[in-house]
């Protein structure tokens, strides 16, 4: 397919699909401070979360480093920083700082709300207005880093929706295209096929660790998982087990190699398919992804899953005929085709990425218009 | 195409996937993705859109067979036409 694309080339070569100026909380006091600043200052987005004070150890550095990520993205033109006492601000500023785009940090500590709003807002202005003149160019589909994911899954994911995500992976990542995908509990039952996936006995070893801590998590918690995984959604779309639901979602790798395992939040070091330690849940995972790198998801739904992301186009892809009937608001590319074999595989790759290429080039998914903007820290232990 | 009313995974699959709701007493034809004929059996059942018919008879205790590889474990004898879920299946790995 010869796809026109059109996006942002960012200070280190990434390649983003949107255009934002984020105002990032370190911790939950600051949300106000920065919903203050968002307030006022047109063009900038809050993205107040209920985290930040007390962690520690590795819940503390996947906080830290899904904000530094989340910053970092090639979605995001500049930041605005904001948290309580200037040693963990600064820590989030400088990360994001690295990929050479503008950043500015205030803590709020011998100031008070008040004056930071003013001094965060005068910044944020300047901020915008840079990020204003930026000017969208042609890229590459081998510029772009995207990721994929299913939610409400029902049996028509296996049967349709993911089988064409595959094909959409195999088509990008044959340009030079880097994709992200996990779930990590969610591959219990079809473990196997992704191991089999794996580029070299190292990534392999890898994967098999991280899935056996996952396993060794959930197992320890001695609960019965039925109705969280497989959710209660799944069970009434049809799916009876977390091997049927498994061997559905792992069909999104279709034929790719799985390049790395990434830990929660971590970006891709190179092309390919990458697998991403992460949790089932729709806002967690994708937060996750964005913080890797990701500039647009696909998002497969049986049941119809309503997520989006604030910073990244969440797009939805569905084979399931009643969920297009009922929910059709949330659905970006309609594959039901599919389950009549009416459509091909190939035919449905060809939709998504048709939809890709607008949704790339600037038109709103249908999450990102419903303000669907859910950004979710995922939280490893209690704090200190 | 488009006349089958369930799709299989795998050929030889224990179980096939209902397209469209089922009433009770429907002959329900099932194909392959690559649209294989897999014969026909009726619902003994109503089984809604995108649940699992039984295409044989499945003896308690035994794999229930989807992607040509166990899905999980029949938890009580299951005959063929019979809607194949939470009732009558259960995982292998976390139960």
């Amino acid at each position: 397919m010869d796809l026109q694309l059109t996006g942002y080339r960012r200070q280190n070569g990434q390649v983003g699909v949107r255009n934002y100026v984020l105002i990032i909380p370190i911790d939950d006091i600051s949300n106000a401070c920065v919903e203050g600043v968002a307030s006022l200052i047109r063009g900038t987005y809050a993205l107040t979360h209920p985290y930040g004070r007390l962690q520690f150890g590795d819940d503390l550095d996947l906080t830290m480093n899904t904000l530094i990520g989340t910053g970092s993205n090639a979605n995001i033109a500049g930041c605005i920083v904001i948290g309580i006492e200037p040693k963990w601000t600064e820590w989030v500023a400088n990360g994001i700082a690295k990929t050479g785009k503008p950043v500015e940090s205030f803590s709020i500590e011998r100031y008070g709300d008040l004056k930071t709003i003013e001094m965060a807002s005068r910044a944020a202005m300047k901020m915008v207005q840079y990020a204003s003149e930026l000017q969208r160019e042609p890229i590459s589909m081998g510029d772009l880093i995207v990721s994929a994911k299913c939610g409400e899954s029902d049996t028509t994911l296996g049967l349709a929706s993911n089988p064409a995500i595959g094909r959409v992976f195999e088509r990008m990542l044959a340009v030079g295209a880097t994709a992200i995908f996990g779930e990590t509990s969610e591959t219990t039952g079809a473990e196997d096929k992704i191991a089999d996936a794996c580029i070299n006995d190292d990534v392999r070893i890898e994967f098999l660790k991280t899935f056996q801590d996952y396993q060794d998590f959930i197992i320890g918690t001695g609960a019965d998982l039925l109705g969280s995984q497989p959710t209660q959604g799944n069970i009434r779309g049809g799916l009876s087990t977390i091997e049927e639901k498994a061997l559905g979602n792992v069909a999104k790798m279709g034929n790719c190699k799985v390049a790395s395992v990434l830990q929660p939040a971590q970006a891709p070091t190179g092309p390919g398919l990458h697998f991403m330690d992460s949790s089932s849940a729709a806002a967690e995972m994708v937060t996750l992804c964005a913080a890797g790198g990701s500039v647009l998801h696909f998002f497969t739904t049986g049941q119809g899953n309503i997520i989006g992301n604030p910073i990244i186009p969440v797009m939805k892809i569905s084979a399931n005929p009643l969920t297009v009937a009922t929910m059709p608001e949330h659905i970006d590319v309609d594959i039901t085709d599919m389950l009549r074999l009416e459509m091909t595989l190939d035919e449905a790759a060809d939709a998504v990425m048709e939809m890709m290429a607008h949704n790339i080039n600037g038109r709103l998914t249908a999450a990102e218009v419903l303000r669907h903007e859910e950004f979710v820290i995922t939280k490893l232990y209690r704090s200190a | 195409m488009g006349k089958h009313q369930a799709l299989v995974h795998h050929e030889g699959d224990a179980v096939a996937v209902v397209i469209m709701d089922i009433a009770k007493g429907t002959a329900v034809s099932s194909v392959t993705l690559e649209g294989q004929d897999q014969g026909t059996v009726t619902a003994t059942q109503d089984i809604p859109l995108g649940h699992k018919i039984a295409l044989r008879d499945i003896e308690q205790g035994s794999d229930v067979i989807k992607y040509g590889r166990s899905i999980g474990e029949a938890t009580q004898n299951i005959t063929a036409g019979q809607h194949v879920h939470t009732q009558n299946v259960k995982s292998q790995r976390w139960a």
